[in-house]
């Protein structure tokens, strides 16, 4: 069952001891994200100018959600001219209620979907299910999950974790296609087959957005596949779930995404596909068309001044594939659809820093800030991080001890002293020039690093003797 | 309080101050029209569409050779230059989705012309292949961009048959992606749904290899006229 909600079951480091001894999610994981992050940089290097798109990129979303009081209500009404219905959702459960009582009203009890994960956020075909209503994923990714009733553990290649050999297993138990072979065109194929009986004959497609634009109402679907044209196209009844914050101004906006979006993503020049529809047009697709606008935590994230740059996200997974802790641990150990550095900003602030499993999400980096380079809209993560960490509770010793070394930090003398004493108390805690143990509460550094050992000499130290050394 | 309403109000409660974003302005692009019908060649060959540039004479040679059986067209897609072309069918009463392929005039290939008149999703199934006109061509990304204009059709109809033909004047191609969207801001204002695409079908999926035409015609051919 594909989705898998945004409430982390356990906190990150326990989840990643776990996923940390997946050899072959490893192995997948590393070969996909190295691959993808050159083909990122020479796909980024063919435009002159692509700091300035970036920062195009930011201005247009903050312009977008610093007007969202404005903007929303533009959409509605440029959907609603267009014959299409705007629906309005408080939060998941609502969502899905909405998406539910239309599929409901239509007697469908089969719908096909293109990939979105805020269904995947809010878990629509959970709730679909308990509804009698099967919701069939039409990505091949999102299928291959969906069949092995997994998780998704990518933004952008959800089925990562999984290889072909595994792949042809699962199509052959679930599907029942014959496959000798395990080659991914054969496996491509068996899906098509599959899924072409099901976009000519159902009635009802649930859909995500990646943009909607203010001024025309017009919703955007960026994709590889061919999935999305289907479920957009065929069906009589369309329902799109998008997040409220995945609204543009204006169409010439359009330009600046459509260039940032598929270079960061799948590092293309252009994806295969993008579909953009206003409303519904008669004798071309849809009969009816509905928009579910999404909050479900976001005017909680839009109201922080500082966390408010995570609502920029265009959801491209560029951050996941230069995360060194991403690529390690891998997508499941977040414990949300939003995995890697987003996620652990998205994470946290949609479900409130008092969750305690999504609280731990913000220490999950060692702050090495690619993330921050590669994000197309200059989300600031790290800065986030560190925001979003001073905001969880820390022990009355943690504090105690903190203040201590900003003390002994504050004066220079003090600092040599500290450096001095500790150079001596670090004896019997040295081997190899390493320490690898430390007592206490500062174990929780030791506990999984190596720290290096204080030098004889610090540079201070070094750098008055050779002065001094030749009589400055 | 209504959904809308609180969520209005909790927007407005987020109390971020309005800002509104500079933007450029679109200019055309200074390239020379050579190397931009050219560089949209390449690119659009990148992504393994089979790309061929000629002559407004030689169109219908060319689109001769790229089709056979029963092509889609819009109904609105004049076949007068299509000079060796036999009139459109149209499906039969009985159940058969279209009556026989005409045997071809002149030792061309039997192509037979069906206009998309309101068929079924069954009946797109039955083609071959789909002929349309595009509205622009991006030479930044090798793109094609339908806009259900003159020539191209609904959206199904380019979507159902394994292989669609598309025809690119030279003068549509623009150079770069703001350009097209400058261009397709009519047609989004009427309200007509637009299709960019970048080569046939592909996926990634499993372990990362490419493989091209899982939905979508799996053979697209792009001809250049100019």
């Amino acid at each position: 069952m594909s989705g898998g909600g945004v409430h982390p079951a356990r906190p990150f480091r326990e989840a990643a001891q776990d996923t940390l001894a997946d050899a072959q999610m490893r192995r997948n994981l590393r070969h996909a994200t190295t691959t993808i992050r050159e083909k990122r940089k020479r796909a980024v290097a063919e435009l002159p100018d692509w700091e300035a798109l970036r920062v195009a990129g930011a201005a247009i979303k903050d312009e977008a959600l610093s007007r969202l009081g404005e903007l929303l209500p533009q959409l509605e009404e440029a959907v609603a001219k267009a014959g299409g219905t705007v629906h309005w959702a408080r939060d998941a459960e609502e969502a899905c209620g909405i998406v539910a009582k239309i599929a409901q009203a239509h007697g469908a009890w089969e719908v096909v979907k293109v990939k979105s994960i805020a269904t995947d956020e809010i878990e629509l075909n959970q709730a679909l299910e308990a509804k009698g209503i099967h919701a069939v994923e039409t990505d091949l990714a999102e299928l291959i999950c969906q069949l092995g009733e997994d998780r998704p553990s990518h933004i952008l290649v959800p089925a990562i974790h999984r290889n072909r050999a595994e792949v042809r297993d699962l199509f052959r138990a679930k599907l029942g296609a014959d496959l000798p072979t395990d080659e991914p065109a054969a496996l491509a194929g068996a899906a098509r087959a599959y899924l072409r009986e099901k976009f000519l004959t159902t009635k009802v497609a649930v859909s995500g957005a990646n943009f909607a634009v203010a001024e025309t109402g017009t919703v955007g679907v960026v994709e590889s596949e061919g999935n999305g044209r289907m479920c957009l196209t065929l069906p009589e009844v369309l329902i799109t779930v998008m997040g409220i914050e995945k609204i543009l101004p204006r169409w010439e906006d359009v330009a600046t995404f459509l260039r940032l979006l598929p270079r960061s993503s799948t590092a293309e020049r252009m994806n295969p596909y993008t579909s953009m529809w206003t409303g519904v047009r008669k004798g071309d697709g849809p009969r009816e068309f509905h928009l579910v606008l999404l909050d479900a935590g976001r005017t909680d994230v839009l109201a922080d001044p500082v966390g408010r740059q995570t609502l920029r996200c265009i959801r491209c997974s560029a951050c996941l594939n230069v995360c060194p802790v991403y690529e390690r641990a891998g997508g499941h150990a977040y414990g949300s659809v939003y995995p890697g550095p987003i996620g652990a900003i998205l994470t946290p602030q949609l479900l409130g820093m008092h969750d305690d499993h999504a609280n731990t999400l913000p220490y999950a980096s060692s702050l090495c800030g690619a993330c921050y380079d590669v994000c197309p809209v200059r989300i600031d993560i790290p800065e986030v991080l560190i925001y979003l960490r001073g905001k969880t509770g820390h022990a009355l010793s943690e504090r105690a001890a903190m203040k201590a070394v900003a003390w002994a930090m504050g004066d220079p003398g003090r600092f040599r002293l500290a450096i001095r004493l500790a150079r001596r108390g670090q004896g019997p805690l040295v081997h190899d020039g390493t320490i690898r143990w430390l007592p206490g509460m500062l174990g929780g550094w030791t506990s999984v690093r190596d720290a290096p050992a204080l030098p004889n000499r610090s540079f201070r130290e070094l750098w008055k003797e050779r002065k001094e050394g030749r009589g400055e | 309080m209504t959904a809308r309403e609180e969520i209005l109000a909790r927007v407005a409660a987020a109390g971020a101050s309005p800002v509104v974003a500079e933007r450029t302005p679109v200019t055309a692009s200074p390239r020379e029209r050579e190397a931009i019908v050219a560089q949209f060649a390449e690119y659009a060959a990148d992504y393994k569409a089979n790309v061929v540039r000629v002559g407004p004479e030689g169109v219908a040679e060319a689109v001769a050779g790229l089709l056979s059986g029963r092509v889609l067209v819009a109904p609105d897609l004049p076949l007068d230059w299509l000079e060796f072309a036999p009139p459109a069918v149209e499906p039969a009463e009985d159940g058969e989705p279209f009556p026989p392929v005409p045997s071809p005039p002149e030792g061309r290939g039997g192509i037979a012309f069906v206009r998309d008149d309101g068929l079924t999703t069954a009946e797109l199934d039955a083609t071959d292949a789909v002929l349309t006109l595009c509205s622009v061509a991006i030479a930044e990304t090798g793109t094609v961009v339908l806009d259900a204009g003159m020539g191209q059709g609904r959206r199904a109809m380019t979507l159902v048959p394994d292989h669609h033909v598309v025809i690119v004047p030279v003068e549509r191609i623009v150079d770069t992606v703001p350009e097209a969207v400058a261009r397709l801001a009519a047609a989004v204002r009427e309200g007509r749904p637009l299709t960019w695409i970048s080569g046939p079908s592909a996926t990634s999926d499993i372990e990362l290899s490419r493989v091209e035409g899982v939905h979508g015609p799996r053979r697209l051919d792009v001809v250049i006229v100019g």
